[in-house]
């Protein structure tokens, strides 16, 4: 049995830094490299491209990636986690194994595809038999949103990735499968654990959660003594060296910049965190107030104790429905007086907006320099008004188009026709965007039936 | 004496549909107790008075020396729908870093 794993983590979104997983996978000993590429909304602009191309509908950037890498991964036996197969695994693994031959990898290389976890064609089914799919942050049914829905994708879990895994696949490309199940399959598939072994199952989960957003737990975007984190330039993305019983290091490759720090993974631990005692996936519900954390070196964290509880018997299902418009507009206002002028100049754009008797759902002002970021609270601190510079950056929302593109062309008048010293206007008019909204539910696991297929390239 | 949470803690927050997450976390373990103490969820809500619409709940996580703080209706619909530069709520755990809390000398 293998005694210690090495999963490396290379991407943890959609449009990450598109050389880690080389670095990953050249850099020094690893078996897995998993990439995250699924973000809550991803997977409705991936719908949207596949309605115009039935041949596309996943992270493109996946296809030359894996050209660049395969005879890494072929020569170093290292296998693939990731879930960029989004709305169209199958495209995607075509794709892949079209690089592949071109590679002359044929007979060399096996794909797993994981999917089932598309549920749009089957939604009418669905609420007609009585699953309502009620939005859990609002408790509606999604009859109110139905028409407008453009993508409908469970939430699965590590277990069809084992599967594939079994079946021999070197790559496994799935649909919407969960961040942490990308990293606790190679775990279960290489140690043999049970689907039982709660507190092995939220082991694994809580490695997959402390590694899935990539060098967010090497260093990258971390707040303790970020000043003095060497060579981020040069950031080694974090890679899991896991043993039998659960226990794991977070590592990463020797001459590479950033910094694993108990500081720095606790911060990642409690990123985008509920309910710390319940931490729910489709394989356990994770206990994160056990996890006991150890600088065990330098660039060395020790994490162990993980406790877990049963899996429930639900999925989290993601939905992304149509919404409404939105529109942002941006003018910079110089020193002196530069924040009173935005000020003005929001005052006089409200004004006719309101005279024009454009209807919005929200219209939002932000002084960019001011209170962005901290709104309220960073007014208070500022105290002076004397700031060298001013953004105005005001938005609209409509569930219409119309009134959203009527604002586009009352931003630049204001140039010539509001306060002074004004610039900053370059890109031209803004443009009224499409809002493609989520919509998180839950649906009965016994639902969905995940499908595994490996096939040789 | 009073101090700002910068100096004794970090912090780091992401979202969840409307919902910001701050995590907030002692620098050093001894300074875990007065974080408990007193960055209360009511404390923290009057904070970010103005600043949200809905309640914050507040779980801890003695192992981690941190604190986890859900605020929600913090992002003006979250995700798309939101018009804030932060419509993603990474910010707000800096935001709550501006909290003073009494220290002892």
């Amino acid at each position: 049995m293998t005694r210690r794993l090495r999963i490396a983590a290379g991407q943890g979104f959609w449009g990450d830094w598109l050389e880690a997983p080389y670095r990953q996978v050249t850099g020094g000993p690893v078996d897995y490299l998993m990439m995250d590429y699924l973000a809550e909304v991803t997977m409705s602009i991936m719908q949207k491209q596949k309605s115009r191309d039935p041949a596309l509908g996943y992270a493109k950037d996946f296809i030359p990636l894996m050209q660049r890498i395969l005879p890494i991964l072929a020569q170093r036996k290292i296998k693939v986690t990731a879930n960029a197969g989004g709305v169209n695994p199958r495209a995607c693994a075509a794709a892949v194994a079209e690089a592949a031959r071109g590679l002359g990898l044929q007979k060399k290389l096996k794909i797993g595809v994981v999917s089932g976890d598309d549920l749009l064609d089957r939604l009418d089914g669905l609420l007609a038999r009585g699953h309502a799919l009620q939005n859990l942050d609002t408790g509606r049914p999604l009859r109110d949103v139905r028409d407008r829905v453009l993508s409908a994708n469970a939430y699965l879990g590590a277990w069809p990735i084992v599967e594939a895994l079994r079946q021999g696949a070197d790559i496994v490309i799935t649909g919407r499968v969960t961040d942490t199940g990308l990293t606790l399959a190679p775990l279960i598939h290489a140690f043999g654990w049970q689907a039982s072994d709660w507190d092995l199952m939220a082991a694994g989960t809580v490695a997959g959660h402390i590694i899935e957003c990539g060098a967010q737990a090497s260093g990258g975007n971390c707040l303790v003594d970020w000043k003095r984190i060497p060579d981020l330039a040069n950031v080694g993305y974090p890679i899991v060296e896991a043993q039998a019983d659960g226990s794991f290091e977070i590592l990463k490759h020797p001459r590479t910049g950033g910094r694993i720090s108990v500081a720095g993974v606790t911060e990642q631990l409690v990123y985008e965190m509920g309910n710390p005692s319940e931490y729910i996936t489709p394989d356990c519900v994770a206990d994160f107030t056990t996890i006991e954390l150890r600088q065990a070196g330098k660039d060395r964290v020790r994490v162990s104790g993980v406790k877990g509880k049963p899996a429930t018997d639900k999925l989290k299902v993601s939905i992304a429905y149509f919404y409404g418009y939105k529109a942002v507009g941006t003018l910079v206002y110089a020193w002196p007086d530069a924040r009173a002028k935005a000020q003005a100049a929001d005052r006089i754009l409200r004004q006719r907006l309101k005279d024009l008797k454009l209807e919005f759902e929200a219209i939002h002002t932000e002084f960019v320099g001011v209170d962005a970021t901290h709104g309220r609270l960073a007014r208070e601190a500022v105290g002076s008004d004397d700031v060298p510079e001013v953004q105005l950056r005001v938005g609209v929302r409509a569930r219409d188009e119309a009134p959203v593109e009527r604002f586009t062309r009352e931003i630049a008048p204001l140039i010539l026709n509001g306060p002074p010293s004004v610039t900053g206007f370059a890109g031209g008019r803004p443009k009224p965007e499409e809002i493609v909204a989520y919509w998180p539910a839950l649906i009965d696991k016994q639902v969905v039936q995940p499908t595994v297929e490996v096939v040789e390239v | 004496m009073k101090k700002r949470l910068l100096e004794i803690a970090h912090a780091r927050s992401g979202d969840k549909g409307d919902t910001a997450n701050v995590g907030l976390i002692a620098l050093r373990p001894k300074d875990y107790p007065l974080l408990v103490k007193q960055v209360t969820a009511a404390r923290v809500a009057r904070h970010f008075k103005g600043m949200i619409t809905g309640k914050v709940e507040r779980f801890e996580l003695p192992n981690l020396r941190a604190l986890n703080f859900l605020l929600h209706g913090a992002l003006d619909g979250g995700g798309t729908i939101s018009l804030k530069t932060d419509a993603q709520g990474k910010v707000f755990s800096t935001a709550l870093l501006r909290m003073e809390i009494e220290v002892p000398r």
